[in-house]
């Protein structure tokens, strides 16, 4: 792929000594991590080595016990505007859509595009529109969430989250909760996304997704990244013994 | 007068002719007052559900910290005392306490919305936070994720889905504020039961007066709730949805 020989020079965010504990419970342990422009990223890992908090942590949804976030070089402060500030820019997709049950579909893409952007209603309407048309779901503008299967859910989530022409876009595992036969069709759109050079990272249990699709493969483990490098190089020469137990279980499942 | 009726309806009948228009003067005086009632005890709900589902920021300045446990430690005690005291209590200390104190006469009916509307208040407040915390945690992530600061995504998402919910909890409310009124006649509010009491002086029959004032009452509850089940229907708006031709998005 041609974007694999582009150059990622411009670090978008990083993380740095990054620890996040839950009482006794050390979840993230001294992590260094970072994202540069164009790059996609998947987060791989077994459930419970800490993936999801560490997407969690990086989008300030749980305040890290230690450590900095930096956007651009500078680290995020944990005051209530400096963080709203900062998510603006950072969207997030969830494995359980978390869209707004009150609003139709094209205005769960508008509210954050007017209200959190600022932008006029008009302007908002043209963005939400161009997105659910990339996802696919410019037909459904007029329903409601509950209307909707898990697929379409997920798309019209990373159609609201595009919309917010975010600088970076995190997936918490987006296939997770999808019926086997609705996983393609998110994946797809998420592909279709990385082709375009979208900066991207999602942490995920596809490994034909990881390996496609990603510039950048982290595997973590009990809290720390244990591996880290192309998709070639962690899928087909890992270093570590727990990178190969893990992909050893998944491959024969 | 035809002379002393000798079966019950006609007492009924000879009551309502005689007392009828006091009665119906009392049907609208309860009607007022559990009306705004209930319109400022769901103001005064949300306010204080509100406060008691604000959350402490970890980043917030010690100032908002501080401020923020103040109000919440009043509204819970205006809650305890409300719901922890009879309303008919509330009402004699209120309406004499403020005359004797602050040598204001409120005339009754004000004062009995005032404490109908405290008193609807206290009880809303938990059924609000209850239905601000039952709202899927989900969508106030997804708000948050977004850029949406805490009073956004109230205001938007959390609260219209809450009053959504609430709205058979404000029916009920309605329908025991009508009933509650009739305690408001210690401090000589000229509602319903009031009203009955008056007409009992005559003749004295306690019974066919109260079943007058009782089908009253169950008249009205009874609308009520009717008017509050289509109410409901309304909101929930159509189940439909259309589809939007591809040729078409652009234009919707």
């Amino acid at each position: 792929m041609e974007q694999n020989m582009m150059k990622y020079d411009e670090t978008i965010l990083s993380v740095e000594h990054l620890g996040k504990s839950f009482g006794k419970n050390e979840v993230l342990k001294d992590i260094d991590f970072s994202v540069r422009k164009g790059e996609v990223i998947s987060i791989i890992g077994a459930s419970g080595s800490g993936k999801s908090t560490l997407l969690r942590c990086i989008n300030m949804l749980e305040t890290p016990s230690s450590g900095n976030v930096l956007y651009h070089g500078e680290p995020v402060k944990n005051t209530p505007r400096d963080v709203v500030a900062y998510r603006s820019n950072v969207g997030m997709v969830f494995q359980s859509f978390n869209l707004f049950a009150n609003m139709k579909v094209l205005k769960n893409c508008m509210i954050g595009v007017q209200k959190v952007n600022k932008k006029h209603e008009a302007e908002a309407k043209a963005l939400a529109l161009k997105f659910l048309k990339k996802v696919g779901m410019g037909a459904y503008l007029n329903a409601r969430p509950h209307q909707l299967s898990g697929g379409q859910k997920q798309r019209v989530a990373i159609a609201r989250a595009l919309a917010m022409e975010p600088d970076l876009l995190l997936f918490d595992e987006p296939t997770s909760a999808l019926d086997p036969e609705m996983v393609g069709e998110v994946l797809e759109v998420i592909k279709q996304l990385a082709n375009e050079g979208l900066t991207m990272v999602v942490v995920t249990h596809e490994m034909a997704f990881a390996r496609d699709v990603s510039t950048r493969v982290v595997f973590m483990d009990k809290g720390i990244i244990e591996e880290e490098g192309t998709p070639d190089v962690i899928f087909n020469h890992p270093q570590s013994e727990r990178t190969k137990a893990f992909l050893n279980r998944f491959m024969n499942q | 007068m035809n002379g002393i009726p000798e079966t019950f309806f006609g007492w009924v009948s000879l009551i309502f002719s005689e007392y009828g228009d006091m009665f119906i003067k009392g049907m609208w005086s309860t009607l007022f007052i559990a009306a705004l009632g209930t319109i400022f005890g769901c103001v005064i709900g949300f306010l204080v559900g509100i406060i008691q589902s604000t959350p402490i920021e970890s980043g917030s300045s010690l100032m908002l910290k501080g401020v923020i446990r103040l109000t919440k430690l009043m509204v819970s005690i205006y809650v305890e005392i409300f719901r922890g005291t009879p309303m008919m209590v509330q009402a004699m200390v209120i309406y004499y306490g403020s005359m004797q104190v602050f040598g204001w006469n409120i005339i009754p009916i004000y004062a009995g919305v005032l404490i109908l509307s405290l008193n609807t208040g206290a009880y809303m407040a938990e059924s609000v936070r209850g239905g601000i915390v039952s709202i899927d945690p989900g969508q106030t992530e997804g708000a948050k994720a977004m850029g949406m600061t805490h009073v956004q995504t109230m205001l938007y998402v959390i609260l219209p889905q809450a009053f959504r919910n609430l709205i058979p909890q404000i029916g009920n409310g309605f329908v025991s504020a009508i009933k509650d009124t009739s305690v408001l006649n210690v401090i000589s509010v000229t509602e319903l039961y009031f009203m009955g009491r008056t007409a009992c002086g005559t003749y004295f029959r306690y019974f066919e007066v109260f079943f007058i004032i009782s089908m009253i009452y169950l008249i009205l509850t009874f609308i009520s709730s009717r008017l509050l089940i289509l109410l409901e229907k309304k909101l929930d708006g159509e189940s439909d949805y259309e589809l939007i031709a591809e040729d078409e998005i652009g234009a919707v």
